[in-house]
């Protein structure tokens, strides 16, 4: 059975995949939907979706359209997903990868070190990284992804655990291939199934954590997110509850079709585990 | 609280337009406790070190200066029982209330008088420094009585002794100490009505009342909580359902304010702003960068549209200047031509001074949501005609520190007015009063010998038609220099819960502590 084959068996994942190519389109249209910037002051503040035409998702309390912030806030918050991501990973695989491969004093010394990492908070150490840094992309990015490698880092040592034992990886060590190369070629290919699942999984968490730290005004102040759109329209609740609920959905539809996602990778990538349906 | 709870009906109506006047003759009942949202937490209490807004709100009650002014800014006793002005103008002699204490049971005496204004202050405050320039010597005849004689006559310096800017530090404390690091900043030692109790950082600052405060009866409130509530919507929350009681200006978002005065039991000032009369304005760097050149800076007061900002940011209260005097004040030139909302012709100097999209720093004030959406505002103005703007992030100590270093193009703040040009508008643009460590003098960097001539020769002079004269001129000059852009003069509503009296009785208002408040049970 095909790869995509056993992915379309799961319909949630179909789904999923639907609203991200939508969020996605959305994030890629929006320089061309809205080639104004999403901060500009537009019409009357507090305008409700529809209320004037043109604004079908009403204004804010400037009076800048919610809708344009709305579609800049989709490439804001998929990029600093993704890119938090990469980064995360590019940390947390190698870390995995030699504390798997070599095991005994290196093993200890960088689960140690992942191991300090994991026990603070997420949040906690996101926010403090962010303060002390002052917000900006980069800062954002980097406080991500410096608090979710922890876990790719373990998911990896333990793929190669149990993968640098099998025979072919004894066989290309007995051809006299070097740790780089059997690192690189033989193991590392095979683990990649599950690390693909998690990513998916980190992307949502990194949008979420992105979306908090934005919502408590640790956003990059330039940047129209998501985030960024709730907290600011947090005090007016009572006034304006569009202004909260609008790009609050949007963050739900697009973490729960990340997590529709990964679930759809998990069953695709490890048929004998695809629960039956 | 069941201290409101019992408050009836019959109140409201009556109270709500004429709160302080009406109840006036009512006789003050002790007792009771203020419950005062304070926004931002202030980064300290010792008023004579630190001089915040939010600071000078709480520490206005724990420490006292010679005078209060009232509504007309006419000065009233306070640690000061009378004064004379000789008819020189030259000689102030000050009398002091006989049985003031410090909180600590020491005696208050002339000799602190001289201390705090000749010593302290002089080292710690370049407002109250630039003030006492004129001043050839300070003296205490007697234990009771404190003479300045002044090198000149400076009309204004009567407006000078209000708490904010000569606050009465005790000598018995911090004379020959580290002023900066005296343990008893964290524990400040003052005269005033209430009594500095604690302060749980990010939460509460607890003041009690002063059981041997020199004017009998008073204060009536047994405590003052100043609550640390970050969030605008809970603070609002919190007055609603009667947590607070006293809201003072900045505690809530501007749209809010309506729908909270118009509740029961519910009154709004706009009194207590007339000493103080909040100008905000935007810090220019005038040394470096593209803020340097004097086109860019007309281009940015060309650029900003201040009436969205006062229409849609603060409801419209307050009022756009037409220049760097404030309108309430006496010299202001009526007949100075505001600079208009003019995009085009904000681009036209840009070009003409051959800006090259060069990233220009903009800090705004960390004082809450109307602030933070005001910057995003002047942002995108400064944008549409062209200015690459980089947004920062601070806290109020950053900002005062980044402010303080000069480390900013652009930066938000708001200064007081202190009812007179040589007080509240000079330390702005006076050559002399550039100086690190402060975020209240000269921060631009503007040097103009003629602006620093006039200043000083106005400030002096005892003729009030050739004053105006001098103060006409220097508003043009700085008109067309733009130092600094003038956004807005901030009104500044308080909203009480309507059976908290005499909140606000003098031109300081609640900066002056709550001496006078009750609150009827």
């Amino acid at each position: 059975m095909s790869f995509f084959k056993r992915f379309s068996q799961n319909r949630g994942a179909l789904v999923g995949l639907v609203i991200l190519g939508l969020v996605a389109l959305l994030a890629l249209l929006a320089p061309f939907l809205y080639p104004d910037s999403p901060w500009r002051m537009v019409q009357r503040p507090f305008l409700a979706p529809g209320e004037v035409s043109g604004f079908w998702l009403g204004t804010d309390v400037m009076g800048r359209d919610v809708a344009a912030g709305l579609a800049h806030g989709a490439w804001v918050s998929l990029l600093i997903g993704l890119i938090s991501t990469v980064v995360a990973l590019a940390i947390g695989v190698p870390l995995g990868a030699l504390a798997g491969y070599f095991g005994g004093r290196v093993d200890d010394a960088l689960m140690r070190f992942t191991e300090f990492f994991q026990t603070i908070p997420n949040f906690a150490l996101a926010i403090v990284l962010v303060a002390i840094m002052e917000p900006s992309t980069f800062s954002i990015v980097l406080a991500i992804a410096i608090v979710s490698w922890p876990p790719v880092a373990r998911l990896v040592r333990g793929e190669f655990l149990s993968i640098k034992h099998r025979e072919y990886v004894e066989a290309a060590r007995l051809v006299g291939q070097t740790h780089r190369d059997i690192i690189i070629k033989q193991i590392l290919p095979n683990t990649l199934s599950p690390v693909i699942v998690l990513a998916s999984l980190m992307v949502a968490t990194a949008i979420l954590l992105e979306s908090s730290l934005s919502f408590l005004g640790l956003g990059d102040p330039d940047t129209m997110s998501w985030g960024y759109m709730i907290g600011a329209a947090r005090t007016v609740m009572r006034q304006a509850w569009w202004l909260s609920v609008i790009p609050g959905v949007a963050i739900l539809l697009t973490v729960l079709a990340l997590n529709l996602v990964g679930e759809g990778l998990d069953d695709a990538l490890n048929p004998q585990l695809a629960r039956a349906r | 609280m069941t201290l409101l709870s019992s408050v009836t009906g019959r109140l409201t109506a009556a109270a709500l337009a004429f709160a302080a006047p009406a109840v006036a003759q009512e006789t003050p009942q002790p007792g009771g406790v203020a419950n005062v949202a304070i926004q931002p937490e202030p980064p300290g209490l010792m008023l004579p070190l630190v001089q915040n807004a939010p600071t000078q709100r709480v520490a206005g009650n724990i420490f006292e200066g010679l005078l209060r002014y009232d509504a007309d800014l006419k000065p009233m006793p306070q640690l000061a029982t009378s004064w004379d002005i000789s008819d020189d103008g030259l000689t102030y002699t000050f009398h002091l209330h006989p049985d003031v204490k410090w909180h600590d049971g020491e005696a208050f005496s002339a000799a602190d008088v001289v201390f705090s204004a000749d010593v302290f202050l002089r080292e710690t405050n370049p407002r109250t420094r630039a003030i006492l320039d004129h001043v050839d010597s300070i003296e205490a005849p007697d234990e009771k009585t404190v003479v300045f004689t002044l090198k000149q006559p400076f009309p204004a310096f009567i407006q000078a002794f209000e708490v904010g800017t000569l606050p009465m530090v005790p000598r018995h404390i911090y004379e020959g100490t580290d002023f900066y690091n005296n343990p008893a900043n964290n524990h400040p030692i003052g005269t005033g009505p209430f009594e500095f109790a604690k302060w749980d950082r990010g939460s509460v600052i607890e003041l009690d009342k002063n059981p041997d405060y020199y004017e009998a009866g008073k204060p009536y409130l047994d405590k003052i909580y100043w609550h640390v509530i970050p969030d605008a919507a809970s603070r609002a929350a919190a007055y609603e359902n009667g947590t607070l009681n006293v809201m003072p200006a900045g505690s809530v978002e501007n749209f809010d304010i309506p729908r909270l005065s118009e509740m029961d039991n519910s009154c709004m000032t706009e009194a207590g702003n007339e000493y103080f009369n909040p100008f905000a304005m935007l810090w220019l760097n005038n040394r470096e960068g593209p803020t340097a050149d004097k086109r860019f800076r007309q281009a940015v007061m060309y650029a900003i549209d201040r009436d969205f900002a006062k229409n849609v940011l603060w409801n419209g209260l307050g009022k756009v200047p037409n220049g760097p005097f404030s309108s309430t004040l006496a010299s202001h030139d009526d007949d100075l031509e505001p600079y208009p909302y003019d995009p085009d012709k904000a681009e036209a100097l840009l070009d003409e001074m051959g800006y090259d999209g060069e990233p220009v720093r903009l800090l705004p004030l960390p004082y809450g949501e109307t602030w933070t959406r005001w910057a995003e505002a002047v942002r995108q103005n400064l944008e549409d005609v062209g200015i690459n703007i980089e947004t920062e992030s601070s806290d109020v100590a950053g900002w005062n520190q980044k402010i303080s270093d000069w480390d900013y193009d652009i930066a938000f703040t708001y200064l007081f007015q202190y009812g007179d040009p040589s007080l509240g508008i000079a330390r702005t643009y006076l050559s002399s009063n550039i100086a690190k460590g402060s975020p209240w003098n000269n921060v631009e960097g503007y040097e103009n010998p003629q602006v620093d001539k006039l200043f000083a020769d106005a400030a002096v002079e005892n003729d009030p038609d050739q004053r105006q004269a001098m103060y006409d001129q220097v508003q043009q000059i700085l008109h067309d220099d733009v130092p600094l852009a003038w956004i807005m003069e901030l009104a500044q509503p308080t909203l009480y819960r309507c059976s908290v009296h005499d909140l606000i009785t003098t031109g300081i208002g609640l900066n002056d502590g709550f001496k006078n408040a009750w609150i009827e049970q």
